[in-house]
């Protein structure tokens, strides 16, 4: 299946650094035209087209917007998510440093129709040239009207700045991101209240990906009905991938949901170069599962990614091929989560240190039956007590290589094993 | 640039904390924050020391002690590390005659590892500073050090 461009069609073509092109180009057309709307009937159309969040959790948008609407404490404000510290993953930062505007016009939308008067536009720390493209971006959208008050001559006013990280992963989870703006350290809490109820500064805030918003413009442009055809019947519209590991060509692709993994490696990616072969694929990011290559022929879609037990709709997808060692590449996933975890919950923080001390147990070569039967338990346990998504999902890859590779962790244990 | 002036360019509110201390940092030499400093910030900003203290702590970009005048950090995830990541790294490791961690005696390089820095599909990948090096060789490192070495005060 080839990609089906629509938020990544003008990149290329439209210049990120002048507003003027992008005006040219037919940007902020969309946003003139949901102004004109009724806000609840705006919504209805998010409904229909049945937008789901981009960042990985894949809940419906319009449930967010509505909840968000009826609140009738303000101010309310509007959130973009472009942390993304999740490893292997790209798509919002290609987003940001090549078509900013589209971002803004569907943040616009997505303020105009809950009523919210303030922006907050959460971009990590490392990100230097996104940063600086955002706000480039920002600036010329005051200059034009677009931000500020009376936008586009109607009696909607909004403002938005731009918050950077400074190197926290975590900071990506919805709750550990409001504390994060408000000037503290990124931890997160218990839900409910929901942001849509007490975000940021209490009051109510609507969160979400970059990618999510850019399908906005989209949706008012042909109207839910007609967005909602594109992609399967349950998940609709367009994923973009981040594709990555080794492959002939790594890059961002778009594609309509229900295109298989294999498709994108294969021919969108060119395969695995230089005659290897794929041994195991990462999907979603280093929270995500790893699978085997007889199973590429999985669909991208919210459904068959929650058969994983996981979130891993933000779209990453690693090669690795036959020279990879699934250990390696496990010890290097656990150091990932145990150097990001926040330290709230105990499940999380020491879940973590006797992970890597399995894993490197088996990556050694010296593993044994009974470790084999800990990871797993702690696998598991570290899965359903965790308190946020990260120490829930980051034991998902080993969860999984336990299922698809279990002969591996055989091969690697002292004496042969004995469990076989 | 002294942290006065950094101070002057963002609202009075807490909320700016994060933004004042990576704005600040990063004009300094060695890329470090003293107890002092976080005492100035917090006054300005009405805030307790110790509000000030566990947000430096918590977020990996910020440092309460000297680093050298380059900050080289490689990225170590997956995708990196499938693309050869390690000849990177060894390669640094024997130009600067540094483990990871640790600061040359010239205080020009430290080097550390890094999250992934978002840009996988040109995998392996560092940082040195702000800027971000793609496609990464053993080679084009050893080109990349030897220009900032050749660097008289930048
Ligand atoms: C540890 C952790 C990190 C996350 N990082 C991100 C991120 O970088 N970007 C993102 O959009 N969502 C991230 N999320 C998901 C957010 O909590 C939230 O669900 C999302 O931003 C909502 O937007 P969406 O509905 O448009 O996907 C993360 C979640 C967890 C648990
Ligand atoms: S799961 Fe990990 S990151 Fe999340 S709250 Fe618990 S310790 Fe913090
Ligand atoms: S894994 Fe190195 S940049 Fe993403």
């Amino acid at each position: 299946m080839p990609e089906q461009k629509m938020l990544t069609k003008r990149i290329g073509d439209i210049n990120p650094l002048s507003i003027k092109d992008a005006l040219e180009k037919g940007t902020y057309k969309q946003l003139e035209k949901a102004l004109k709307m009724n806000r609840i009937d705006l919504i209805d159309e998010v409904e229909k087209a049945n937008l789901r969040g981009r960042g990985g959790a894949g809940f419906p948008m319009h449930i967010k917007m509505m909840s968000t609407a009826k609140q009738e404490s303000t101010p309310k404000y509007v959130v973009c998510n472009a942390d993304e510290g999740e490893p292997g993953n790209f798509k919002d930062r290609y987003l940001m440093e090549n078509d900013p505007h589209i971002i803004l016009e569907g943040i616009l939308i997505a303020a105009y129709a809950t009523g919210a008067s303030k922006g907050y536009f959460y971009i990590r720390g490392e990100y230097n040239q996104a940063i600086s493209i955002m706000k480039w971006a920002i600036e010329e959208a005051k200059e034009n009207g677009l931000l500020g008050t009376g936008i586009q001559g109607s009696d909607f006013d909004f403002d938005i700045e731009i918050r950077t990280g400074a190197g926290s992963y975590v900071v990506g989870e919805e709750f550990a991101m409001i504390e994060s703006i408000e000037g503290k350290s990124g931890r997160t809490r218990v839900k409910p209240p929901f942001p849509t109820d007490e975000g940021v500064f209490g009051k109510p805030t609507l969160l979400n990906n970059v990618e999510t918003y850019c399908n906005l413009p989209f949706i008012v442009d042909m109207g839910g009905e007609n967005y909602s055809k594109i992609g399967t019947k349950t998940s609709t519209g367009t994923k973009l991938i981040s594709l990555s590991g080794n492959v002939t060509n790594p890059g961002v692709y778009e594609v309509p949901f229900g295109t298989t993994v294999r498709e994108v490696i294969e021919d969108l990616g060119g395969g695995v170069p230089n005659e290897h072969k794929i041994k195991m694929v990462q999907l979603g990011g280093a929270c995500g599962p790893i699978i085997p290559e007889f199973m590429l022929d999985l669909q991208i879609d919210f459904e068959r990614f929650e058969e994983f037990e996981s979130k891993t709709g933000a779209g990453a997808i690693i090669v690795m091929d036959e020279r990879q060692d699934l250990f390696e590449v496990l010890m290097r996933i656990v150091k990932f989560f145990q150097h990001e975890s926040c330290g709230r919950c105990t499940p999380c923080r020491e879940g973590h240190v006797h992970l890597e001390k399995l894993v490197h147990s088996f990556f050694k070569g010296d593993g044994n039956p009974n470790e084999l039967y800990s990871l797993e338990s702690l696998a598991r346990v570290m899965h359903h007590s965790s308190l946020c998504g990260l120490g829930q999902s980051s034991p998902i890859s080993i969860i999984s290589s336990l299922s698809y590779f279990r002969d591996a962790f055989h091969d690697r244990m002292a004496f042969g094993g004995g469990e076989k | 640039m002294q942290l006065k002036e950094v101070l002057d360019k963002y609202p009075q509110s807490e909320d700016y904390l994060i933004e004042i201390l990576m704005d600040y940092q990063k004009h300094k030499m060695h890329h470090d924050l003293t107890e002092e400093e976080l005492k100035t910030i917090a006054k300005h900003l009405d805030i307790k020391e110790s509000r000030v203290s566990s947000v430096v702590t918590f977020y990996s970009l910020f440092s309460l002690e000297p680093k050298g005048r380059h900050v080289i950090q490689v990225c170590h995830d997956v995708p990196c590390h499938v693309n050869n990541q390690t000849a990177v790294l060894n390669t640094l490791k024997t130009m600067l005659n540094i483990d990871v961690g640790q600061t040359t005696d010239d205080e020009m390089f430290t080097l550390e590892y890094t999250s992934c820095l978002g840009a996988c599909d040109k995998a392996p990948v560092m940082r040195i500073g702000e800027k971000t090096f793609m496609n990464l060789t053993s080679n084009k490192v050893k080109a990349i050090i030897a220009e900032y070495r050749g660097r008289k005060h930048a």
